[in-house]
């Protein structure tokens, strides 16, 4: 069900001013795809624009096509509720919701879509957190709040909430910024475990985590001060580690720049 | 290779949401109808008496039959009962407020009084006249005069300056305060001339809005001012009128006249009250935010 | 601006320090029990009210020769005193109820409005329309009622009355605008304001993060709603509801001036008449005789608990409410 994502041409504006810059790039099914790039590149905002969740901040507004598997995300008639249903997303701070418990979290996005058969809701309740590798520490406190776990297992829950709906894509916008080393390598294994199903993007800071994760790797930088961002190059991990294609991509891996 | 369904969510949730876009507007719409009419009504049936005669006559020796006569001395008498009132309850609200903010420190006291600053936010306003009809009039003997107006309006206003004042000390920066003291200047100093400039500007619009609320008050005036139709300028002697009793007198005289009166007072009230609102929002606009 | 106040503040304060060194001490004490005495001033004119409204109210409570609590009659001033609070109790409660349940999903409505439907640059100009309702004062209300939306009620009581008078809400005998009904609806709309701007300050503070997580797992507006925002705002629209529901209760003018005054208990939403502790008062404190006064003050002693007891109930919510955030 994973299914594969082509982006041509693809800008992004916040009211006048262009945040990024033409970008054109596939991503593979099956597989991870890391961003990594300088703060403010343009790499959460592109990440944003592959479900539609740019366009939720007042002002802001997407030009190109990405297509998933044929359909554009972007084109007439497509409803963006839809797509994000389709493209999950787990962010840099974990969020659950405040007002209810671990179970109601997990199941918050399939209530929306009618599931309501408390059977089926159990069953996908468990699948998901066994999926989200939190199952163990929860089973016994499922009617307690979500947001009196840690912070790794807050992200987790988070994780367990967006697969629940059974998305096509999950985006990660730098899931463990905010976690400890090892609630990091909690979120890290479970990326390298969903990506059999799963096309899995992820945004970093971390090239190491890149490195541990990621199948392919994409670098973004800002075209110049003031200008928009942009993607300056895609390839295998193992290349862009090893043996970059671009001057720039070699700099910042090496910690010459940024 | 299949492609994927984006046609958006099921008709059923789509109905809901297209649904509760309505429900929403609606309830603004709602909102903003009994507004515009009521403006509409007032300045329509108000212009019809909202002339010289109604701003520099009174109603003495003019029954309710009677054309002409004006407002003359009711709105003498609000002015000098709200400003005898923002005269006690501002310094009042203020220093409480200071107490709470300088000096309280959460102490057992202070939350104390910020709970009943809470509860008498609540009072009823005729309960306010209620009581300074009990204490003043009552029980001390004095006769209903301006001033007693000014104490029962006082009690409604003082709540609301200090919660205005409250929440514009809180947000004077601290290292302002620690600044002050670093340099071996007093509290009571630090507090008045750089806490209290620094949030005046809040202050005075929180304290304008309190005005503006007591002004239209009527409730409270029935049973300390009572009510009379001769220009009284002593708030400090015998009945004096108000403009809101004004109105609540002549609405209640079955003739046209006296109705068209009480149009045009209440389009004086709301005028002064609007405009009372509308400075200080303008004020509250032009301040800037507290620069660090 | 605060670094020359800081600047001048201090200069000040120095040239005052070197005249004298002990002023700072002795104004520090000055101040200070200055603006704890105002405190304290504050809390005693709370319990001056309490106190005066209780000392004054028992003569008449001593003379009265009904039952204070349960009868409808009114009638302090006859020579065998007679009053009771039942029907005053019954109509107070009964419209500011009414205009609670007509006011809060109004007011819900406005601040989802505000919040979140109507576009961001337009969203504080939309506010301050709303507040404009809470600045009208309520003189202005009770004529614009007694003269304007009176008469347009008595067409809508007669539709109701002759159309749904099966429901007993509906009923009774004569119906007319001077009713309940529009004594409700008017309180609803001078209550709208306040419970749509304490709302509308709960739904600012909802998580942005837990609207873009709703937004992420496919929710519409609503659902984001429902999902999110609701939820958490809770707690701080059900006391922002009872803060609005303790003004309908102590709402005088307007009430006094729209509703005919007729005494008797009746369900009949649409009758003309029912009576409301503070319209009473409004309406016959100046015929009353010295007892009458008393009476009334008693009265007023009533409404001062209710609205006591609504109002600190709404701010334990509140208070809960931080605990728990």
């Amino acid at each position: 069900m994973a299914k594969r994502i082509e982006v041509s041409g693809l800008n992004a504006y916040y009211g006048k001013t262009r945040a990024i810059e033409d970008i054109s790039m596939t991503i593979e099914p099956r597989s991870v795809t890391a961003f990594i790039g300088p703060s403010g590149c343009g790499k959460s905002t592109f990440l944003r624009t592959l479900n539609r969740m740019h366009e939720v901040i007042p002002g802001a507004r997407v030009e190109g096509k990405v297509l998933l598997d044929e359909t554009d995300l972007y084109g007439p008639g497509v409803d963006p509720v839809a797509v994000r249903r389709v493209v999950g997303m787990v962010f840099q701070r974990p969020n659950p919701f405040p007002t209810m418990s671990i179970y109601e979290n997990v199941v918050a996005g399939l209530k929306l879509n009618g599931v309501r058969r408390k059977a089926q809701l159990d069953e996908i309740v468990e699948k998901s957190l066994r999926g989200a590798n939190l199952w163990n520490e929860v089973k016994d406190r499922l009617g307690r709040p979500g947001a009196g776990l840690s912070g790794g297992q807050q992200q987790r829950l988070c994780i367990a909430r967006a697969i629940a709906v059974e998305p096509q894509v999950l985006l990660m916008d730098e899931p463990c910024s905010a976690l400890d080393p090892i609630s990091t390598l909690a979120v890290e294994d479970l990326i390298a475990g969903l990506k059999d199903q799963y096309t899995i993007v992820i945004v970093t800071h971390n090239m190491q985590q890149a490195a541990r994760v990621s199948d392919r790797t994409a670098f973004f930088n800002l075209a110049g001060p003031g200008k928009p961002g942009r993607m300056v190059e895609i390839d295998d991990t193992n290349k862009i580690f090893t043996n970059p294609g671009e001057k720039a991509t070699e700099d910042y891996i090496t910690g010459r720049f940024g | 290779m299949s492609t994927v369904n984006l046609a958006g969510p099921s008709g059923l949730r789509k109905f809901k949401d297209k649904l509760a876009l309505v429900l929403v507007c609606a309830a603004f719409a709602l909102a903003v109808i009994p507004l515009v009419t009521l403006l509409y009504t007032v300045i329509k049936n108000g212009a019809k008496r909202f002339d010289m005669e109604f701003f520099t006559h009174s109603m003495n020796a003019i029954g309710g039959r009677d054309a002409g006569g004006g407002a003359y001395h009711a709105i003498i008498g609000t002015i000098e009962q709200v400003g005898l009132a923002s005269v006690i309850s501002i310094p009042i609200g203020v220093l409480t407020a200071i107490y709470l903010v300088e000096y309280g420190g959460g102490g057992r006291l202070a939350r104390v009084v910020t709970f009943f600053v809470d509860v008498m936010t609540g009072v009823p306003s005729i309960v306010s006249g209620l009581f300074v009809f009990a204490f003043w009039i009552a029980l001390l003997g004095f006769e209903y005069m301006g001033f007693a107006g000014s104490l029962a309006l006082s009690v409604l206003m003082l709540p609301t300056v200090v919660r205005a004042a409250e929440e514009m000390l809180k947000l004077v920066p601290n290292d302002l305060r620690e600044a002050s003291y670093a340099l071996g200047v007093p509290r009571w100093r630090t507090i008045c001339f750089v806490v209290l400039p620094t949030a005046f500007t809040g202050i005075i619009t929180g304290v304008m809005l309190a005005v503006a609320r007591v002004m239209g008050e009527t409730a409270p005036l029935l049973m300390t001012v009572f009510v009379t139709t001769a220009i009284n300028n002593d708030p400090f002697k015998g009945p004096q009128m108000s403009l809101p009793l004004f109105v609540w007198d002549q609405a209640q005289l079955p003739q046209q006249v006296a109705i068209d009166r009480a149009w045009a007072g209440a389009l004086t009230l709301i005028l002064f009250v609007m405009l009372l609102n509308l400075a200080a929002r303008l004020i509250a606009r032009l301040r800037k935010p507290v620069s660090r | 601006m605060t670094s020359e106040t800081l600047e001048q503040g201090a200069t000040r304060a120095l040239g005052g320090r070197a005249r004298k060194m002990s002023t700072g001490r002795t104004g520090d004490r000055l101040f200070g029990l200055s603006a704890k005495g105002s405190g304290i001033l504050l809390l005693a004119v709370m319990a001056a009210i309490a106190v005066f409204l209780i000392v004054k109210a028992l003569p008449a409570l001593r003379a009265d020769k009904a039952n204070f609590l349960t009868s409808q009659e009114w009638n302090p001033d006859a020579a065998q005193s007679r009053f009771g609070i039942a029907q005053l109790t019954f109509g107070t409660v009964l419209s500011s109820l009414l205009a609670l349940i007509l006011a809060t999903p109004v007011a819900v409505g406005i601040a989802l409005f505000i919040g979140f439907y109507a576009p961001r640059r337009l969203a504080d100009g939309l506010g301050y329309v709303v507040d404009l309702l809470a600045a009208v004062p309520s003189i202005v209300y009770g004529l614009w009622g007694l003269q304007f939306f009176v008469p347009k009620m008595n067409g809508v009581a007669t539709f109701l009355h002759d159309d749904f008078g099966w429901i007993p809400l509906f009923g009774g005998d004569t119906v007319g605008g001077q009713c309940i009904l529009t004594a409700s609806i008017v309180l609803a709309i001078m209550i709208l304001p306040i419970i749509s701007s304490i709302t509308r300050e709960v739904f600012l503070q909802v998580p942005r993060a837990n609207v873009e997580a709703a937004l992420a797992l496919g929710a519409t507006r609503w659902e984001v709603i429902r999902m999110a925002v609701l939820p958490f705002g809770r707690s701080g629209m059900i006391s922002a509801s009872m803060l609005g529901l303790g003004r309908a209760l102590g709402e005088t003018i307007a009430v006094a001036l729209v509703l005919g005054t007729a005494s008797g208990i009746s369900l009949h939403l649409l009758k003309p008449g029912g009576n409301t502790f503070a319209a009473n008062i409004a309406n016959t404190f100046a015929m009353a005789g010295k007892i009458g006064q008393s009476a009334l003050i008693a009265s007023g002693l009533v409404l001062f608990v209710i609205t006591l007891l609504v109002n600190m109930a709404a701010r334990a919510v509140i208070a809960r409410r931080k605990e728990f955030v």
